[in-house]
Formats: C-alpha cells, structure tokens, sequence
C-alpha cells in the first residue's frame, strides 16, 4: 500500500454544475503531492471532499486503504484557501480550541502549541487577541493549528500568501521538515516556482477534469523537446550562423550572457544525440553556453490547458 | 467524534466574556430601574401639584357639589360677572374657570357649561367635573319629577357575579386578570427571548463567515453539531442574561424605591387599572384574599411543564431559522430580505395573543393558532392559565417538534452550503436549490 489518499472517478455536481467529473487522484505516502489547475476548475471541491466537507455523489476516496469516515478527520490537516480566525479570541485560548476539535486533549496541545510557538518564536502572543496581530502573523497561528495534531496527510492551499519571502521561506522549510518526518503532503497553488521547488507528483485539473497527472520529473520529459540553448562566440559569426541552420532547426533564443554574438535555440531531431551538436559546434566556434530546455511547471501548466 | 460540549462551551464564552455583552447585562436594568423611578418621581410629582379651579355658577343648582380634594381647592366666585370672574381668575393665575351660563331650563343646560385656561386642561380633570355636573343634573331631573334624593340612593345596586365551575371550584373576576398576566407574561418572554438572542445566533454565524474561519471548523466538526452547539451556546448565555436582569433588576427596584422613597408600583399601566378596578369593586381585603386564591387556581404544575417544553422547543424552531439566515447571508445588511418571514409570524402570534385570547381564549381563532407550529408557542402559552385540554397541549407540542425537526433539517441543508458560499446574495430561489445540493 504505497498510496496514502486514493480517489477513485469522483464526481460531484452543484445543481446543473459540474465540478468535478470522474477525477482520480493517487497520492504516494511521503510525497508533496501538487494539485494544480486554473480557477474554478475544481480542486477546491476535491480538497473539500477529501475533507468529508462536502459528499462526492459518485466514486470513493480511500485514506490509508480505507473509506473516508468522521475519525479520519484527526488525520487531516488543512489550510483552506479561504482562511481566518476568530478576531476577538485570544491567541492560545483560540489555538487550544481547535487544536480539540481536532481530538487533541487539553494538556497535550497545550504542549505541543509551547514547541511549535517557541520554534516559530511567537511565545509571547499567547494572550493576544488575533485582530491586533498582522496578516502574515495571523497566518503563522494558522499554520501551527493546521500541523499540530500531527496529521498523516496535510493539505495546503496556497499556504504562502500573506507571507513575506522570509517567512514564505521559513514555512516552506516547515513543510520539507514534515514531510521528512513522514506526513504526506497536498499542495494547491497558483505559483509555479513553488510547484518546481517543492512537488514531487503532480495533478492537473482543468474545466472539472484531470488533463495531467504523475512524477513532476516524468511529465517533463515527456514534455520536452529535445531543445538545445546554445550561446557561440565566433569571428565569422554569419558564416556559422548559416552553417547551423542548413543542418538543424533553429529558433531565436534570449538569455543573459556576457557575449552576444550568436544565440540560439536548437532543436534536435531523433536521430541526433546532444554530443553530435557539440562536437559540431565546438569545431566552428567558441561554446559559452549550453543547456538543455526543460520544460517549467509553469510552460506545462499554460501547454497543457491550452491543448484542452 | 462529539464536539459538541467543546462547541457549546466556547460559543458560551465567548459570548459570556465579550465587553458589550457584560455592559449590556449590567447596564439595562439600571437603565431600566432608573426610567421607571424617574416616571413615578414625575408622575408623583404631577399629583402632588395644587390646583385652584374657580367656579362660576348663575343657575345655582350646582354651588354646593364641589368638594375640595387633596390636590384641587374650588373657589366660588357667584356675583360676578364673566369677564369679571375672568380677570380675577387670571390675577390669581388659576387653573382654570368652569362658568356655567344661567338658563331657562334643564333640558338646554348642556349648551351653557364652558371651561376657561390658559393651557389646554387635562382629559382627566375635564372628565371629572363633566361627572360632577351630570351626576347633579341627573338628581335634579329625577326630583322634578317628584323622587328623592334618598330614593336614588336607594336605587343603586352593586352587582359582583361570583363564578363556580361545574366542579364546584369557587373563583373571581380577579382570576381572569391573573390569569391573563401570567400567560401574558409567559409569551412575551418567549417573544424577546427569540429576537434578542435569535439575532446574537445569526449574527455569530456571519461572523464565522466574515472572518473566514468556517472552512477550517467545518473541516473538524459537521455542520449540523456547530449549529446546534451555537444554539444551545447562545442560548445557556442567554438564560445567564435573563436571570441576571430579573434579580439585579429586583434587587435595584428594592434599593431604589427605599433611597428615594418611591412607591414604583405607582406607575400606572393598563393592566393595573384592570387591577385597581376590580379591586376598587371588592374592597382591598378581599382583593388580596382573592389574588391569592387566584394564584392557587392557575393550573401551576401544567403551566411550568407546558412552559418549558413550549419555550424551549418554539425558541430552537426559531434559532435554527435565524442560523440558516445567517448562513445564507454575507452580512447583516443582507437579511432583511429573510426576516420578515420570520418576524410575522412571531408578531401575529403575540397580537393573537393579546386581542383574541384575552377576549375568547378557547375560541375558533385561539384555538388554531395554537396549533399552528410558529404561532403556537407564544399562543399556547397564553392559553393555557385558562385551562387547555392535555390532548391539545400535546398535539400543539407534537406537532411543534415536528416542525422543530423538519425546520432543523432544512436550516442544516442551508447551512452546510450558505456558510461555505461567499460573495453571492442569494435569493429564495438559490435557497430553495441548496437544499437539493
């Protein structure tokens, strides 16, 4: 059983609506697990039924091999997108709250919320009411209520907004520390350089469907296009320029660099091996740059929604 | 996983701890005690003033039927004449000049009888000379006529009806006035019970919403055992609220009336002069021999069960109402739109209430809106000092937990999807459609 959260075909409509259409998910234990898609197109639903918030009408979702029910409930840790406190409570008084809702007896949340606001060093907010703190550290409570019963899966919809970098930062280690001690992690964003930096699996839904779904690394080589971006220094850069472009297909290229002479894209056909073009440009000029095009997140994320 | 008692808790207090709630709790029966004094130091004040009233009389049939009162002198001014009478009346700045024309006759006697002020004259003082005058008048047409004073006298008979129920239970007039005052008070309690804290109900749950915290309860607790928790939160802090107003208010009342020396229950309500009526037909004694008997009549074991059930159960159909409405809206402006449907039924009920049962309390109309699931509470309650059958008390109740139910079920479906719905104003028709979701 390597799969922690299995959702098998849900579906789920709202009046005529339908928000979700046959979606399977398989979330491998010990993952960050991105779950991507333009707005509207569903997930928050997903999450929502994963939460036990809202019934699917059609298909299951299996948590560690068994059907959602109410005790699975103190497994789950989440940050909903749409997130807030109760303004006039205090500090500690509200974090105790929840933390009982989530079945954590008093004394033990008490002790854990000590750890983690001594590790976050917000200690002396305890008797604070959450309107007289900031947003970001309002979300800093919020991160802790969502991690402290020590749930087996945590998900997180766009957990950074409201941070500053530092913050985003500290938060973002966090999450790589958690999932180090074993908790399985969902993450929903719309920022694509957090997407490359943390997720392993990743899942697109696009219009209530999934279009795109496995290992991040997977999906970029499937993605990619056997491109080359090359920066050449020559003393007769036409006469390469043309030599290059009779033999394989070019595209303009930009980067930073400190020579400007020649800079291309090239694309290879199947027959050719990355060496075959070195060695072919090293024998007419100077190679400064040499890189291989891998897709981003973000190139298979606007790729991919445009294809559908 | 029961949350509930962890619900209930915090929504008590919080609400219990919140600074305008202590205020509010603290403050109204001062508030309260101290209008009630400052109407009785008034209205005292108002009685003890002196009035002069002057009297102008050229018929002299009537110089002899004003008596002096502890607040009113009558001053006879016969002799002179109208505008004379007049100035002197002015001079002495009087209350006022009565002057009755000189006439011919009895029969046009009415015509010639005018009252002179400055300010317009109360209603009451007006009233009271009209009774001295034709209370004269009528003796002196009677003794044209040849009868005597001692024979109208005579003619004056008090009739006080004793009542006894086929049981042989003996009761009074009086029995009815307590009857309607505990009844009355029983509902109107009820009433404020639900707006007040029906509203602090649908106002916590869109503030779960504004503050956008409700994803992340929802996502440990079901909807339905949040609802009920701040239901049952609110209302344990409202029954705080309520026991804290009637003993800090008694208490004050006491305090205030021996400081200053106020009698506070000078202050004359409508339901009083029921009482000062039938008091003044029985004497004082008996009064408070049959009030007594009377409180004893009252079906007391049945009105503190019936109360509690009623009051209990018409309070949770309402507050689950004003929940969903809550739930639906984005803020407080929003729910006007879904009050009215709420508030009319509870008004009809209490107007009901008020002119039917007093009038008819077993009658057509009584009797149905007793039965009527979002009137019967405050109705039933009215009802049932006058003695109301136990089959029909039960029905009303059977069928008020039913709707209790259903109204639930329906407040939960509208809640589980209103308070996860943002932005969006619904309508009636949205509602209707959530339910299906």
């Amino acid at each position: 059983m390597n799969d922690l959260l299995v959702a098998n075909s849900v579906s789920k409509s709202f009046g005529k609506f339908k928000a979700l259409n046959e979606v399977s998910i398989a979330v491998p234990k010990g993952s960050i697990f991105g779950l991507l898609g333009p707005n509207g197109a569903g997930k928050t639903t997903l999450i929502r039924i994963i939460n036990q918030i809202t019934m699917p009408d059609q298909g299951t979702v299996l948590l560690d091999g068994q059907p959602l029910k109410p005790e699975h409930i103190k497994d789950i840790g989440y940050l909903p997108e749409e997130r807030g406190l109760y303004k006039s409570m205090k500090v500690g008084e509200q974090c105790l709250y929840l933390a009982q809702l989530k079945g954590l007896s008093k004394s033990e949340a008490k002790k854990r919320l000590k750890y983690w606001f001594e590790k976050l060093e917000i200690g002396d907010w305890w008797n604070k009411k959450i309107q007289e703190l900031s947003k970001g550290q309002a979300q800093k409570i919020q991160f802790v209520v969502t991690v402290l019963h020590q749930p087996k899966l945590l998900i997180f919809d766009e957990p950074f907004s409201g941070f500053d970098p530092i913050n985003a930062n500290l938060i973002k280690d966090e999450i790589l520390q958690l999932r180090e001690e074993g908790a399985t992690v969902i993450f929903s964003t719309h920022r694509m350089e957090s997407v490359e930096e943390l997720c392993d699996h990743i899942a697109l839904i696009h219009k209530s469907n999934k279009v795109l779904d496995g290992k991040l690394n997977d999906i970029k080589r499937q993605n990619k296009t056997n491109t080359f971006e090359v920066g050449l220094e020559s003393m007769d850069s036409d006469k390469v320029f043309s030599e290059i472009k009779a033999k394989f297909e070019v595209l303009p290229a930009t980067f930073r660099n400190l020579n400007d002479d020649i800079k291309l894209n090239i694309k290879l056909g199947e027959q050719t091996s990355p060496n075959d073009l070195l060695s072919f440009l090293t024998s007419r000029a100077q190679v400064h740059h040499f890189v291989e095009v891998i897709p981003s997140a973000s190139d298979i994320f606007i790729q991919t929604i445009k294809n559908n | 996983m029961n949350h509930l008692p962890l619900i209930i808790r915090r929504e008590y207090f919080t609400k219990v701890k919140n600074k305008s709630f202590v205020i509010m709790t603290f403050l109204s029966p001062i508030i309260m005690i101290a209008l009630v004094a400052v109407v009785a130091y008034l209205s005292q004040l108002n009685n003890d003033k002196q009035r002069t009233i002057s009297i102008l009389d050229e018929t002299g049939y009537l110089k002899d039927i004003f008596d002096n009162t502890e607040n009113t002198t009558y001053t006879n001014l016969s002799g002179l004449s109208l505008t004379d009478a007049l100035v002197v009346v002015k001079e002495k700045e009087d209350y006022g000049l009565l002057h009755i024309g000189a006439v011919d006759s009895l029969s046009v006697f009415a015509n010639n009888v005018k009252f002179y002020s400055q300010d317009s004259p109360s209603l009451s003082i007006i009233r009271g000379l009209e009774q001295k005058i034709e209370k004269r008048l009528r003796e002196l047409k009677l003794q044209k006529d040849g009868v005597t004073i001692a024979q109208i006298e005579a003619s004056k008979t008090n009739i006080e009806i004793a009542q006894e129920s086929f049981d042989g239970e003996k009761s009074s007039k009086i029995d009815n006035i307590v009857k309607l005052a505990f009844g009355g008070a029983a509902g109107y309690l009820l009433f404020m019970f639900i707006i007040i804290y029906g509203n602090m109900i649908m106002r916590s749950v869109i503030e779960e919403k504004t503050s956008r915290i409700i994803e992340v309860i929802i996502s440990s607790v079901k909807p339905i055992q949040l609802m009920m928790g701040k239901i049952i939160g609110t209302s344990l802090a409202g029954v705080t609220q309520f026991v804290i107003w009637v003993v800090l208010g008694g208490v004050l009342m006491v305090v205030v009336s021996t400081i200053f020396n106020i009698d506070l229950t000078q202050v004359k309500t409508p339901q009083q002069e029921m009482m000062n009526q039938a008091m003044q037909a029985e004497g004082a004694q008996a009064m408070a021999e049959n009030l007594i008997v009377a409180v004893g009549h009252l079906p007391m074991t049945n009105l503190i069960i019936a109360f509690m059930f009623f009051f209990i159960g018409g309070y949770l159909l309402y507050s689950s109402l004003y929940a969903a409405i809550g739930a639906a809206v984005d803020n407080e402006t929003d729910t006007q739109q879904f009050m009215l449907p709420i508030l009319m039924p509870l008004i009809l009920a209490v107007y009901v209430g008020v002119f039917t049962v007093i009038e008819d309390p077993h009658g057509t109309v009584s009797t149905v809106f007793s039965f009527i699931p979002l009137t019967s509470p405050v109705v039933m309650l009215m009802r049932i000092p006058f003695g109301v059958p136990l089959w029909q008390q039960g029905l009303s109740l059977l069928l008020l937990i039913g709707t209790f139910i259903l109204a639930v079920w329906f407040a939960a479906k509208i809640y589980r999807v209103g308070i996860l719905m943002y932005g969006k104003k619904p309508t009636y028709k949205e509602l209707f459609k959530w339910l299906k979701y």
